[in-house]
């Protein structure tokens, strides 16, 4: 008698799990048939998880936040930049998971680079698994003289290997914030490159060789 | 006269969708100098405009009715100046709506359409596509708030909490990329590439932003709406897809609006 009920429990434990999950799970508002109703949430997380869907590659996994994002939100929300005991957290986090390229090697080839410097796709819901992902650098920075149409959310990069030198710290610098440049300055626009799987370390290489190479334009 | 106006239209805007490459962005951006001149007096959307207001005065849906006497919140079968006070709250649904939103909702109370028919595919989203109902209605509507000052309100709980949540969405990171709007909307005289970005921390950008928002955009060769635009950042900030209609929509559409008090409805515009 005693395990049946035990079991009976169980089950009907899993079954409100299983219908909880079932709600959380269906976006309510856009999808159905009715007339729009009230909005059942109401708290930001909430909300944001009901008016997404995921289409293609692009899952509501890309919602959730993670302690970087959170924190640098809430800073942004305050109109301030986060504070200094946090920003000193999120580098040191940042700096300790970079990985440096496994053969020492630094530069690959800068004709590469300028393609995924200028590459914009990628990761888009509207990209798939094999699109091959851009840098876009020149969205924010400028990099090739020749190159007018860049945008100015990040410095600009020219002549970047002749101001820096070719010192293996130079290159394990820039290496760094290329990776992530929350590991220098928390909270700053940039994306993740490494860290977050944006670029390939072969692809990062190639980014290297046209800020450092002195055959690239960008140091003419 | 007019016609030949609009077959030109075309060829540019044929000529114009392509993907941006370097110096392509250039000629692209001198390609719409030339266009924006030989426009002067005219905006394609005008014509659809003049669709919209067709299928806005004509008997349809089950119940044969037009959406003549839909209210769009300035009561009954008023439309002059609606989008300048949209988003805004609806006691007949106790929540706040976008202009989108009642439009959809008036078309299933008034007309007896399907909900989910018209939430479908409010878009035009393929090379060559017609332009959907959804984007005429949408053009007709807030073609009747030119020239009406901005005046978003703020007096029901239920608006003050969708402004508030609205903040908040509008400085989210997440994503692969870590972006929010604020990455690229929230300091001054950013650009990408060569376009200008919008500072909603600024009023008059703020204005600028919202007073034109649907236009026409001459690279895609067609209209969008503003649930289209917040739709689409979302997807350049690798974000998952924004439900059309969504409450987040509505939230981030009526912060900009409350940021942008007091500009003067210009659309539907034209954009790049």
């Amino acid at each position: 008698m005693k395990p049946i009920t035990l079991a009976l429990g169980a089950a009907t434990g899993a079954v409100l799990v299983l219908s909880l999950a079932g709600c959380v799970a269906t976006p309510p508002a856009a999808t159905d048939a009715k007339p729009a109703a009230a909005p059942a949430a109401t708290t930001v997380d909430a909300v944001m998880r009901e008016s997404f869907k995921e289409t293609g590659i692009a899952k509501l996994d890309r919602l959730n936040q993670s302690d970087l994002q959170r924190a640098c939100s809430a800073a942004s929300a305050t109109g301030k930049t986060v504070d200094g005991k946090t920003a000193v957290a999120l580098q040191n986090a940042a700096r300790a998971a970079i990985k440096y390229p496994a053969d020492g090697k630094y530069l690959g080839d800068w004709k590469r680079g300028e393609a995924i410097a200028q590459n914009g796709r990628g990761l888009q819901f509207t990209d798939t698994a094999t699109t091959v992902n851009g840098g876009n650098c020149y969205a924010c920075h400028q990099i090739d003289k020749a190159e007018l149409a860049y945008g100015n959310i990040g410095p600009s990069l020219t002549a970047y290997g002749k101001k820096k030198g070719n010192s293996e710290a130079a290159l394990k610098a820039a290496w760094g914030r290329i990776w992530n440049s929350h590991s220098v300055t928390a909270c700053n626009a940039m994306p993740r490159f490494g860290d977050a799987g944006i670029l390939t370390e072969a692809q990062i290489k190639d980014v290297m060789a046209l800020l450092f190479d002195p055959a690239s334009p960008v140091n003419k | 006269m007019k016609k030949c106006r609009v077959a030109a239209i075309a060829v540019i805007a044929a000529a114009v969708w392509l993907p941006a490459g370097p110096s392509l962005a250039q000629d692209t951006t001198k390609e719409i100098e030339r266009y924006r001149q030989m426009l002067a007096d005219g905006n394609p959307a005008e014509l659809l405009e003049m669709r919209g207001e067709g299928l806005w005065k004509e008997k349809r849906g089950p119940k044969n009715v037009s959406l003549e006497a839909c209210d769009l919140g300035l009561g009954a079968g008023k439309v002059q100046g609606v989008n300048a006070v949209l988003p805004r709250y609806f006691a007949d649904v106790n929540r706040v709506m976008d202009l989108e939103s009642r439009l959809v909702h008036c078309q299933v109370t008034l007309q007896g359409l399907n909900r989910a028919d018209l939430v479908k595919r409010p878009y035009s989203l393929a090379a060559g596509e017609r332009q959907t109902d959804h984007e005429a209605l949408v053009a007709y509507l807030v073609g009747q708030s030119r020239g009406a000052k901005v005046n978003v309100p703020q007096a029901h709980p239920l608006e003050q909490a969708a402004f508030k949540r609205g903040e908040q969405m509008f400085h989210f990171r997440g994503g692969p990329y870590d972006f929010s709007c604020a990455t690229c909307h929230g300091e001054e005289g950013q650009r990408i590439r060569l376009q200008d970005l919008p500072n909603f921390g600024t009023p008059a950008d703020a204005q600028r932003a919202f007073t034109t928002w649907p236009a026409y955009r001459v690279s895609q060769g067609a209209m969008r709406t503003m649930q289209w635009r917040i739709f689409d950042c979302f997807r350049q900030q690798r974000m998952p897809e924004l439900i059309f209609l969504s409450q987040a929509s509505i939230d981030l559409i009526t912060y900009m609006g409350v940021k942008a008090k007091d500009g003067t409805m210009d659309v539907p515009a034209i954009k790049r």
